[in-house]
């Protein structure tokens, strides 16, 4: 049974769009640049708390990005190539994620704390807006 | 955040798809913080340009992008590539890098960029003045700009960067406001600094604790002097904005009595500035000094291997592959030196001193190229140590007078480093491994 945890709020609309998918969280940054596969959409930084994940289609949700602002274009590859997420949600957005997000036509929000949502929950993003909802028996 | 009618316009994509994004670039970012408006730019620094660093993923949206009829609207340079666009093949690069390189550099030029493919657009014509707005990438670039020159720009990302260029526009705010000039740290310097690595280690100390504040220095005795005699101390101050901008995020800093905003006298300290004293400058050259390689993340150099310093050879002292002076990009009269202190010998490591391509003919025809070549020495264009695969080409460990490049030097080019004076530098170079100061000779006190 799915149960809603936050139903429809609103949060800052970095790059507008629709998405839906399975939120991966990351209570650390993420640097595209040499952090993400962008063949493969596997995320590759050593001691990562994502290691060896694949952010392909998921709701990808992190604190803000960091490290070279060359990670934008790592984004738009991972698009091009088909492993991209299918939302980028952060707690504070800075420009290289933003920057990527926009150039991929990636949809992004923030404002969301990481607390607020956990890896398995499913988010539908809407208008600015993020419905999260968990599967709990 | 307020639009101009032309700036609407382009969002509008009444000027093509090319403008259209850049001023979703410009824009998005403008909201991210806080912009009430655009500001218009005179020129742009680009960075993003070292296929290394941009791998097909950057290649792919920078020729994109030009296929989209993106043109550049201002004075656009460009930061170093990953290799000497002339002389990569000489140089031992590789032939599939080169054409990817080569392939980026094309993008660059159809969107109308300068391809000047160096840290040091102030040295080849793309030199703003006080108070002028620009959107400049690369963190020393930024640093001398704000600082040196007195114009005003923050540090811009690549895409912002070319974004900004595109639409000759950036936001308004950070850097280009009068109030976030203001100095919000005092840097008393309590201790002799001399020498362009002494000036790199008080960087160094000094980005650290300061991250992105705005440090004002009192004490700089030698800087003003120099700068009374008529000496141009703009190596200095490029040395110096470096290495804060590598150890912390400095991007604007005051000098007293020697950079414009400070020397116009104005408010330029922040009467809630905080207060930090250096006294002693070794903890700057022991950060700077790191004789064990590890590979960096996401290098080809697998984990452990050469994970051991290297073997000392006879006399006890590490080997050294490479001497690499010129981060920031030399300049004239630091090739010259360079030229004075080989003292016509020959050098058994290699030595590069990397510059732009202008500086290397003014060079050629004041015939220091040819005497730098002699010693078998190189003067290399259009790239660095940093951003070029300089692993692949076998090297492994480095000497440099650059506070910058000693500290990305293990992380981006898996080397070993050693930090020391240009004299040392030399030396080293001629050796072929790395001499420690010797505490009873005055050789290595000069002013280099």
């Amino acid at each position: 049974m799915l149960f809603p945890i936050n139903d429809g709020a609103l949060f800052n609309s970095i790059k507008t769009g629709q998405a839906e998918g399975e939120a991966l969280v990351s209570p650390e940054p993420i640097s595209f640049f040499g952090g993400v596969d962008p063949e493969t959409g596997v995320v590759i930084e050593m001691g990562h708390p994502l290691e060896g994940e694949c952010v392909a289609g998921r709701v990808l949700v992190f604190p803000t990005g960091k490290g070279s602002t060359v990670g934008s274009y790592v984004l738009y590859r991972m698009k091009k190539q088909g492993v991209a997420p299918a939302a980028i949600i952060n707690t504070e957005s800075e420009p290289i994620v933003a920057v990527g997000a926009i150039i991929s036509d990636i949809p992004m929000l923030d404002g969301m704390e990481i607390e607020q949502i956990a890896t398995g929950d499913w988010v539908e993003i809407r208008d600015g807006t993020a419905s999260i909802r968990r599967f709990e028996k | 955040m307020k639009l101009s009618k032309e700036e609407q316009a382009m969002l509008d994509g009444e000027l093509g798809v090319g403008a259209r994004r850049a001023m979703e670039i410009v824009t998005a970012l403008g909201r991210i913080y806080g912009a009430e408006k655009l500001v218009p730019v005179t020129s742009v620094q680009v960075a993003g340009v070292s296929y290394k660093n941009l791998g097909d993923a950057g290649l792919e949206f920078l020729t994109e992008w030009a296929d989209q009829d993106a043109h550049v609207r201002v004075q656009t340079t460009l930061n170093p590539a990953g290799m000497d666009l002339t002389r990569w093949r000489m140089l031992g690069f590789d032939e599939t890098f080169a054409q990817r390189q080569h392939a980026v550099i094309e993008a660059f030029a159809r969107m109308g960029v300068t391809t000047t493919c160096t840290c040091t657009p102030y040295l080849v014509g793309n030199r703003p003045r006080m108070g002028e707005h620009v959107a400049w990438a690369e963190s020393s670039a930024v640093s001398f700009a704000n600082s040196v020159l007195g114009a005003r720009t923050n540090r811009e990302g690549g895409p912002s960067a070319l974004a900004a260029a595109i639409t000759g526009r950036t936001a308004a705010y950070g850097l280009h406001l009068d109030q976030n000039r203001r100095a919000t740290l005092r840097v008393d310097v309590c201790c002799p600094v001399v020498s362009q690595a002494d000036i790199g280690a008080l960087g160094y100390i000094v980005g650290k604790a300061a991250q992105n504040r705005v440090p004002f220095f009192e004490g700089l005795e030698t800087l003003k002097a120099e700068r009374s005699a008529g000496v141009k101390v703009q190596d200095r101050l490029k040395a110096l904005g470096a290495a804060m901008a590598a150890s912390g995020a400095v991007a604007l800093y005051h000098v007293a009595g020697v950079t414009p905003e400070a020397v116009a006298g104005a408010d330029v300290l922040s009467p809630d500035a905080k207060c930090l004293v250096v006294d002693d400058l070794s903890p700057g050259y022991e950060a700077l000094t790191r004789p064990e390689i590890w590979p960096p993340p996401g290098s080809s150099g697998k984990q452990g291997e050469n994970s051991q310093p290297p073997r000392s050879q006879e006399g006890g002292y590490p080997p050294i592959d490479l001497v690499w002076i010129g981060c920031p990009h030399a300049s004239l009269s630091e090739i010259k030196r360079v030229v004075t202190l080989l003292a016509g010998r020959q050098v058994r490591a290699d030595l590069w001193i990397t510059v732009a391509q202008d500086v290397r003919e003014q060079a050629a025809q004041r015939g220091l190229l040819a005497a730098v070549e002699a010693s078998g020495a190189q003067v290399v264009t259009d790239t660095c140590v940093v951003v070029a695969p300089v692993r692949e080409l076998g090297f492994r460990s480095m000497a440099t007078s650059s506070a910058k490049g000693a500290h990305y030097g293990p992380s981006h080019a898996g080397l070993a480093v050693h930090y020391g004076t240009l004299a040392q530098c030399v030396e080293a170079a001629v050796a072929g491994q790395w001499i420690e100061k010797s505490e009873n000779s005055n050789q290595y006190l000069t002013l280099v």
